[in-house]
């Protein structure tokens, strides 16, 4: 097949993925985002099988039956809620198998200058990257323990390993000969990997998974300046830059540096905060909590992690349901961080069947909570802690958060009084206008539920 | 191999054509986004096809690209079809009573 053909394959599926990043502005046009990336996909694949490089094809067939055999459950059994470590997982995926074409590469060609340079760089980023999301899948699906893992002098251990591990890469540059450097590069790389993400906790993972994100696709990209192919660089670059733009969105929304993110331990720092003195609570029963919500007005919610775990999303439906149903204006109040990746609440509410039209952004949002009768926190706990406005000495002050306490009335469904994931006090939960409701955020909200239908049919 | 130079001005476009791209999308859909970014950087099958197909493949190149080929393969697939079925949910007006 003629080469100018499969350039000009090339060229319209970098147009099709730039118009599939396009379309993803609103979700009137998204899916027609998905079906461009998948047509540009195709196109990339197809143009790829006619080189004339390619001579056996056996091999690819295979790979590509498992890769659409593993594929497609992975895409359609997994539940919403394990959204976020499906997401780690294929970023394993994808930097693996860039680490590894890196390494076949640097074998079979014997690379030098430049060309090594780029490889380098492809297999740091991917072993690092692949070891990394291993982590943080361990982390989301809680094999590991998701709390920060600390110990003295980590950050000097983890730059020394960095620093080891470039150096490396640096002698590989210099002296291409010495193939035995890449056993041991890659084993420091995926070391290092393992070593990032150890110190990182559940409430970073939106800021990690975006980083880990980044990292995959400059991967690809620095694939594509190794093989000098311009596809891959400009479909690394987008996933490169998308990434990079997601993890300051989470840091800002956080008031934290991403240096702070990779090595300050969110959540150890604080465990002084424990002054254990028994404030006084109010609590309510889920059938005062009906008659309240009843007789509002505005009622915004403000989901989080918490509603992921109790696997809540379908009950609050419910209620948002019998709500709207008595003419109660029902909103959604999103924190960017709120549970475990960016974005992780609008699908789980999506998933519920509730109109993306009420789900609304921290800033387009924050002006409403003095209007609202009642604001319902469910499975939310830093992100409404007033301390981060005026309590200086407080590990969240700056970080920017939903006003939840400036509602008439603020209703918190919670196991128990135990401080949430940082191990702050929220102060939310001693104000006079506060109810306190104790129990598993679904049998409440289903308990509600009850009571306002029941109410209903009287 | 050489490095075509090209390639730099290539990649500085593409950066930032997709800062641009990325700031517009709705934070509504970041995780929807992160699926599809995921999906396309998955374009290193391309990579890998050439690595495991080439003339005179070593059998290292053939079991570390076969790797790498299922790898991406998988990530092409579930991508994309994970990254539709959570957009299907987005409805913006109430969907019929059932």
């Amino acid at each position: 097949m003629n080469e100018y053909v499969i350039h000009i394959l090339y060229v319209v599926s970098s147009a099709l993925f730039v118009l599939s990043l396009l379309w993803m502005k609103s979700p009137a046009s998204a899916r027609r985002g998905v079906f461009a990336g998948e047509l540009g996909m195709l196109l990339a694949v197809v143009g790829t099988l006619l080189s004339h490089h390619v001579v056996t094809y056996d091999l690819i067939a295979i790979a590509f039956l498992i890769g659409a055999v593993a594929g497609v459950p992975l895409a359609y059994l997994m539940p919403m809620t394990a959204v976020p470590q499906r997401t780690a997982i294929s970023h394993a995926f994808g930097a693996l198998a860039a680490a590894l074409i890196g390494t076949a590469e640097f074998y079979a060609k014997q690379p030098t200058g430049f060309v090594m340079v780029a490889l380098v760089l492809e297999m740091l980023l991917g072993y690092l990257t692949f070891t990394g999301s291993l982590m943080a899948f361990g982390k989301l699906q809680e094999i590991l323990p998701t709390r920060p893992i600390l110990y003295k002098g980590q950050n000097f251990v983890n730059l020394s390993v960095f620093v080891l591990a470039v150096a490396l890469g640096v002698a590989m540059i210099v002296d291409p000969t010495q193939q035995w450097l890449l056993p041991v590069f890659a084993g420091l790389s995926l070391l290092f990997g393992v070593m990032l993400i150890v110190p990182i906790g559940g409430a970073d993972m939106p800021t990690v998974i975006a980083l880990l994100n980044s990292y995959a696709g400059l991967s690809a990209c620095a694939m594509g300046f190794a093989m000098d192919n311009k596809l891959l660089i400009i479909a690394g670059a987008l996933d490169g830059s998308s990434g990079f733009i997601l993890s300051i969105i989470m840091c800002r929304a956080m008031n934290r540096s991403f240096t702070n993110v990779l090595f300050g331990g969110f959540g150890q720092l604080r465990v002084k905060a424990g002054h254990a003195e028994q404030k006084p609570v109010r609590s309510a029963t889920a059938e005062e909590a009906a008659s309240i919500l009843e007789a509002a007005r505005l009622v915004l919610v403000v989901p989080g992690y918490g509603l992921a775990v109790a696997q809540a999303q379908h009950k609050l439906r419910e209620l948002y349901d019998q709500l709207t149903k008595r003419g109660v204006d029902v909103q959604f109040a999103i924190h960017p961080v709120a549970g475990r990746m960016p974005g992780h609440m609008n699908v789980l509410l999506a998933e519920a069947d509730i109109p993306y039209d009420k789900l609304h952004e921290m800033d387009d949002i924050n002006g409403e909570f003095p209007q609202a009768d009642v604001a319902l926190v469910v499975g939310a706990n830093d992100v409404t802690n007033p301390a981060a406005r005026h309590d200086e000495s407080s590990p969240i002050y700056g970080m920017p958060i939903l006003d939840v306490d400036k509602a008439r009335t603020v209703m918190v469904i919670k196991r128990s009084m135990n401080p949430g994931f940082a191990g702050i006090e929220n102060e939310l939960y001693y104000m006079d206008r506060t109810l306190m409701l104790f129990g598993d955020a679904k049998s409440f909200l289903g308990n509600i539920v009850k009571e306002l239908s029941s109410n209903n049919n009287r | 191999m050489k490095l075509d130079i090209g390639s730099l001005y290539v990649f500085m476009l593409a950066a930032f054509l997709g800062f641009q791209l990325i700031r517009g999308v709705s934070p509504l859909l970041h995780t929807p986004l992160m699926s599809l970014t995921n999906a396309i950087s998955a374009i290193s099958v391309v990579g890998a096809i050439l690595i495991t197909g080439e003339q005179g493949a070593t059998t290292l190149s053939k079991i570390l690209g076969f790797i790498a080929v299922t790898a991406a393969m998988t990530n092409v697939v579930s991508g994309y079809l994970i990254t539709d079925r959570m957009l299907k949910m987005f409805k913006k007006r109430e969907p019929g009573k059932k």
